[in-house]
């Protein structure tokens, strides 16, 4: 047991206490410096890219970069038109998107509203493996096992085509739309349920009439945020798809993505500085702009028509 | 009941259509257990693929030996010393920084717009593709600090990348405990910090494990911003200082699956393999340390 302090004692333990005040302000002062790095993180990207993108602009016209349809920064004759790129990563992304919404979709609605919690417990866990397959595996995948699979279908599919390597990334955001939906899903109260079930409705009626309109932010939400990921996914396509820049729409044929230059580019031995080193930066920031307007829908989407149920 | 109410007027234009009704509702049972069934199925098939590819190749030398123009004689030595080093710098920065911004996001931080700022702001973070976080160690880490196309390059480029998801889900761990454990603290006169350390942190532990294992087995399979900051694809070497240039188990797999020979991709599938146990060893252990958490907060 402590005795009590005798008055002598007491500015001693004060002057204690001011230590801790002193090591309490300092902590908190080392947490916020950490918790400012992520601040930093989104500057840095944003001046890293905004700068060498500037340098770029500075050697070829901005509008050539909006306007031309040829793609040919190595070449000797260069073209510098981003539209080659940007058709092949809404390609590849729209057939992935076919896939993942549907499957991922029906998938959320069966695990939220029709499966036993038990069932619900094994397989969603079990789907979320899916996701954390890196995606060189899937790249892999796309190359080794799903072309030469398709080509015994689709007739004139070569090697490398958006079809296998948007069908593998449809594959891997299934569980991105499945759980984030699901997780929608399941948060609507479940008074809104036993309402529909007292006027008569069947369980697939309070499914899509009534549980899924409810969730419909959380629902579009994970689309769009599915769409980002595809747009930004690389090891897929540029093992699947192709590096070859041109500007169609066939799913059969090599094409080349923005995440697919610029791992190209990275690959070969680019002189720090040079005008191809410069190209990376403006079609990665491209390709940032594209991610982060879909980021910045999503929570909108989420904000404005949630539907508050209290 | 139903013979004594009175016909309403118009009921004889109400035709429930039960059994049709119903019928859609075992449709959609179908198809909805078809679709989970689909996902689960391309699973299967990936990894029966690269099992049986891979098992002809599965010997000691190939994890002993360095890359070859020669595919017997191939190995992923470089592969596995680049991740472990490159891994082991990435965890020491993140999960310090990680856990630290989540403490001050959850404990000291008030509901005024700094946090909002920093909350909106990690949530897009997330949501950059990661070959972008790759320009930005090229020309941060790469140029700038002038650390070359180092391995110490790589982990700070991987940190940032992981950041997010450690603080998300250690924020998630922090939010987990009970307020009543931090209002008995300070009711006997503890501090803030003391709160935390003693108290808060202890009960929060398994949660933080848990995401940071996640990160890092993130981190071990990502490849495009490797690829940018300039991993080489071809090493005959081991790194030696957190400043040699390196390469990553991940690259190996991909500069192996662009080679046209069927052997180099048969070796790749050996190298997945290889990848894919470490990532389910450590998904195991998260998962694990998660059910532990949850039996002791039950118990």
């Amino acid at each position: 047991m402590q005795q009590a302090p005798t008055a002598g004692e007491l500015p001693k333990l004060l002057r204690r206490d001011r230590m801790r005040d002193l090591r309490e302000r300092a902590i908190g002062a080392a947490l916020l410096t950490a918790a400012a790095v992520g601040a930093l993180t989104t500057a840095g990207i944003i001046l890293s890219l905004a700068g060498e993108t500037i340098r770029f602009f500075g050697q070829v016209p901005i509008v050539d970069f909006f306007t031309e349809t040829e793609w040919t920064p190595l070449f000797s004759i260069q073209k510098f038109g981003v539209w080659p790129l940007v058709s092949a990563t809404v390609l590849t992304s729209a057939i992935a998107l076919l896939l993942a919404v549907p499957v991922g979709l029906i998938a959320a609605i069966y695990l939220s509203e029709f499966a036993t919690l038990h069932v619900r417990s094994l397989f969603k866990p079990m789907l979320e493996v899916l996701a954390g397959v890196p995606t060189v595996v899937y790249g892999f995948f796309a190359l080794t096992v799903i072309t030469p699979f398709l080509q015994g279908f689709v007739p004139g599919l070569s090697t490398f085509n958006a079809l296998s390597a948007g069908f593998v990334m449809g594959v891997m955001i299934i569980p991105l739309v499945a759980s984030l939906s699901e997780d929608a899903l399941s948060a609507v109260p479940v008074s809104l349920r036993e309402g529909a079930y007292a006027m008569g409705a069947t369980r697939f009626e309070v499914a899509t009439r009534v549980v899924f309109p409810a969730a419909i932010s959380g629902v579009i939400a994970s689309i769009i945020l599915a769409l980002s990921r595809a747009v930004g996914e690389t090891m897929i396509v540029a093992i699947a798809a192709g590096m070859n820049p041109i500007l169609s729409f066939d799913p059969r044929v090599p094409i080349e993505t923005m995440t697919a230059y610029i791992v190209q580019i990275s690959l070969g031995d680019t002189p720090y500085g040079s005008l191809s080193y410069l190209t990376i930066f403006a079609v990665g920031s491209t390709l940032f702009f594209m991610t982060f307007l879909m980021n910045v829908l999503s929570f909108w989407v989420v904000r404005r028509f949630r539907e508050v149920y209290d | 009941m139903a013979a004594e109410t009175p016909a309403l007027p118009g009921a004889e234009l109400f035709h429930p259509r039960v059994r049709l009704r119903k019928g859609l509702g075992s449709a959609f049972l179908v198809l909805g257990v078809a679709s989970v069934v689909f996902g689960l199925a391309m699973l299967a098939f990936l990894v029966f693929d690269v099992v049986e590819r891979a098992i002809p190749w599965l010997r000691v030398e190939f994890l002993t030996q360095f890359d070859s123009r020669f595919s017997d004689r191939a190995g992923i030595k470089a592969g596995l010393y680049g991740t472990a080093y490159m891994m082991f710098f990435t965890i020491l920065i993140s999960f310090p920084l990680g856990v630290m911004s989540a403490i001050y996001l959850e404990e000291y931080a008030r509901d005024s717009w700094p946090k909002t700022v920093i909350q909106i702001n990690i949530a897009n973070l997330a949501g950059v593709p990661s070959i972008v976080y790759g320009l930005l160690g090229l020309t941060v880490f790469v140029r700038w600090m002038a650390l070359g196309r180092s391995v110490l390059a790589g982990a700070l480029t991987m940190a940032l990348l992981v950041l997010p998801i450690i603080i998300v889900a250690t924020q998630e761990a922090l939010r987990a405990v009970p307020s009543s454990i931090r209002d008995a603290s300070y009711g006997v006169g503890a501090t803030r910090w003391q709160t935390i350390w003693h108290h808060v942190l202890p009960q929060a532990l398994p949660g933080i494990l848990t995401g940071n294992i996640l990160a890092a087995s993130r981190a071990i399979g990502e490849t495009a911003p490797l690829i940018t900051i300039g991993a080489l694809t071809f090493v005959p070497f081991t790194p030696q200082s957190p400043l040699d240039r390196f390469t990553a188990l991940p690259i190996q797999i991909f500069n192996w699956t662009s080679k046209p020979q069927a052997e180099f991709h048969d070796l790749a599938a050996a190298a997945i393999l290889t990848l894919l146990v470490v990532l389910l060893t450590m998904n195991s252990l998260a998962i694990l340390l998660r059910n532990r958490a949850v039996r002791r907060r039950a118990g």
